[in-house]
């Protein structure tokens, strides 16, 4: 097919605009790579010359960083299996039982989920923890992220687990199944995928969290990374670009982990029933 | 195996009757299916037998044992699903096994009993492969491996064939046939396919709006529908039913509308006095017991041609009657009839069926009543 002038010009024009907001969005991550193996790098993109691995050593150096990467996982693994198993049998429940209300129960969780991790709910969240004694734990985090992401995370689960069909654990409690093996037996395989993307969902969710745990945690000893990154800022508050560089790669990478490793074990896709 | 039987049996789902006061039984070895249109109760009355639904009120008896409330575990059961429920992370093997593994039995004679079942229904050299990579025929002889694994009281079946095409679904069903009669098992089998009914069941009960319409053999069934609606269900195609007038004629009462000859049937002398003249009736023939009329037919009803369709071996010739309503012929004939052309059928008297004006049928002179 022919184009006309104003068409192929108006293709062109198209690409380019095209190109530049695709660099717009590839130049941060650009210096996100090249930053951190640079002895100086700078907040502007330059290759590193040469590639170091210095910053790094510095980082690792730094005992504080280091814990603080330890109570991120801790926090974030400790959450995810509380949010994943309460997820599931409640999202269970709620989708296999005639409850009454049960909709209504689901909609009045999700509508508060977004108070109780929001910052508007800050204050009585640090009273309750407070008089609970909990300040100052990993627990106290665990809890907070718990309560805040369960109801969306049940919502979720429970949208996947109304889409299975009822008789594969009918069929099972038929074959001579109590209501328990048939949910370990085989609901619970089949429902997997749902649960995957939730823990996913949860992981990055408190992963990245600076709030909670800044407001919950006092000691050093307990600090996530998300808060640890700022003891790579100097006294006045300038920050130190090569060691901050270095510690963001380092502290994105599980994230990264866990989506190639879910995507390559699970492929992120939902295989509900099998077609009939 | 083991007889089971409904006593005065009601399911309600909110304030919709699914099944009301249903009384009946099934014998020791009996292949009952249940047949009807879709919402009639017959998947909820094999449910409330699987104990996946408890009754309202009423007893379920599984062998005599009240087990109305028992849990489908304790039921000795084995089930097979319309959408198979095969578990879709276990091999073959380990689907067809899962009866034998909640029962504890050791891997090794879930695997061999498995393999066992799983020849005779020709998927054993499936057993490694996972239910997605099979075929829809595979799934469903998975799923009956899976029912036959193990010895139960009572076989239920819910529309196991439904998802199959033509010709798999009639090769499924002689196979199921072949088995009810080599096992002499104890079925209850869920249908809204009359045919398949008919050719597996040694009772079948026609439900309609959560009751029994009727509960017979196949043969009686088919012979002697108890009203209109297993007249019309019945059949492929299905009965004719043609609305008449009882009128009094040479001194007898005959139904009678317009283009219909009956000259050779009178209505039994004790009904026809019931009746009295001027009700309205309907009189039912089947497609195969009408014949293009030749010249002096006692019983003829007349139309114009409306369509003729080919089958191979025989004719559905469907005529439209001057009221418009349509009636349908199997006629083994090669014979071109011109669409519009004038087309007279006939039948013989014993052949016809009478319903009265609520669908119950009046039974023919020396049948006895229903």
């Amino acid at each position: 097919m022919k184009l006309t002038l104003p068409a192929f010009i108006g293709r062109i024009a198209f690409s380019a605009l095209a190109a530049l907001i695709g660099a717009a969005f590839a130049l941060p991550l650009l210096w996100f790579l090249f930053a951190p193996f640079n002895a100086r790098a700078e907040l502007g993109l330059a290759i590193p010359d040469p590639w170091t691995l210095s910053n790094f050593v510095t980082v690792f150096g730094n005992s504080f960083a280091v814990q603080a990467l330890w109570n991120s996982l801790i926090q974030s693994v400790g959450g995810v299996i509380l949010v994943g198993a309460a997820a599931t049998l409640a999202a269970y429940a709620l989708s296999r039982s005639s409850l009454p209300g049960k909709g209504a129960v689901t909609y009045i969780l999700l509508l508060f989920s977004s108070v109780v991790s929001g910052s508007a709910a800050m204050v009585p969240i640090f009273l309750i923890v407070s008089a609970a004694g909990l300040i100052d734990t990993h627990l106290a985090v665990i809890l907070t992220f718990a309560g805040g992401l369960l109801p969306t995370a049940m919502f979720i689960l429970r949208d996947f687990i109304d889409s299975i069909p009822k008789s594969y654990e009918e069929s099972a409690m038929v074959a001579g199944a109590s209501p328990v093996q048939a949910f370990f037996d085989v609901a619970l395989p089949v429902i997997r995928p749902g649960i995957v993307v939730v823990v996913v969902w949860g992981f990055v969710n408190i992963w990245g969290s600076f709030l909670i745990p800044f407001i919950l945690l006092r000691s050093d000893d307990q600090m996530p990374a998300s808060v640890a990154i700022y003891s790579f800022y100097s006294e006045a508050g300038t920050p130190i670009v090569t060691l901050l560089a270095a510690y963001s790669l380092i502290y994105s990478l599980p994230v990264i982990a866990l989506y190639l490793f879910v995507s390559w074990k699970f492929g992120f896709r939902f295989f509900g029933g099998i077609k009939a | 195996m083991a007889s089971v039987e409904f006593s005065n049996v009601t399911k309600i789902f909110g304030n919709f009757n699914a099944v009301s006061d249903v009384s009946f039984s099934i014998g020791d070895g009996e292949f009952v299916c249940l047949l009807g249109p879709s919402g009639c109760g017959k998947t909820t009355s094999l449910r409330m037998i699987a104990g996946l639904e408890t009754p309202t009120s009423g007893k379920l008896l599984i062998g005599g044992e009240d087990v109305t409330h028992y849990h489908p575990k304790d039921r000795q059961i084995s089930m097979v699903f319309q959408d198979y429920a095969l578990y879709p992370h276990m091999n073959l093997a380990d689907n067809i096994a899962y009866p034998l593994k909640v029962r504890g039995k050791s891997v090794t004679e879930r695997h061999g009993r498995a393999k066992e079942v799983a020849d005779v229904l020709k998927i054993g050299h499936l057993l490694d492969r996972l239910p997605s990579q099979i075929s829809g025929g595979q799934q469903q002889r998975t799923s009956l491996a899976r029912a036959l694994v193990y010895p139960s009281q009572v076989y239920l079946f819910d529309e196991p064939l439904s998802n199959l095409d033509a010709k798999l679904r009639l090769e499924a069903r002689g196979f199921l046939n072949h088995l009810q009669r080599d096992m002499g098992m104890t079925a209850v089998y869920v249908t809204h396919d009359q045919a398949e009914a008919m050719a597996l069941a040694t009772r079948i009960a026609v439900m309609d709006q959560g009751k029994i319409v009727q509960y017979a053999s196949p043969i009686e069934i088919y012979r002697r529908p108890a009203t209109t609606f297993v007249a019309n269900f019945v059949g492929n195609p299905p009965m004719n039913l043609v609305p008449v007038e009882a009128v009094q004629g040479d001194g007898q009462l005959r139904p009678s509308a317009d283009g219909l000859v009956l000259g050779g049937l009178a209505m039994s002398s004790g009904i026809g006095t019931a009746l009295g003249a001027g009700k309205t009736l309907t009189l039912g023939i089947r497609p195969e017991h009408l014949s293009i009329a030749e010249p002096g037919a006692a019983n003829t009803i007349a139309g114009k041609l409306f369509a003729n369709e080919n089958m191979g071996p025989e004719s559905l010739v469907t005529i439209e009657r001057p009221d418009g309503s349509r009636v349908t012929a199997r006629i083994f004939t090669d014979d071109h009839i011109a669409l519009d052309q004038a087309v007279k059928l006939s039948f013989s008297s014993e052949h016809v069926h009478l319903f009265d004006g609520a669908g119950n049928r009046i039974p023919a002179d020396g049948e006895t009543p229903i």
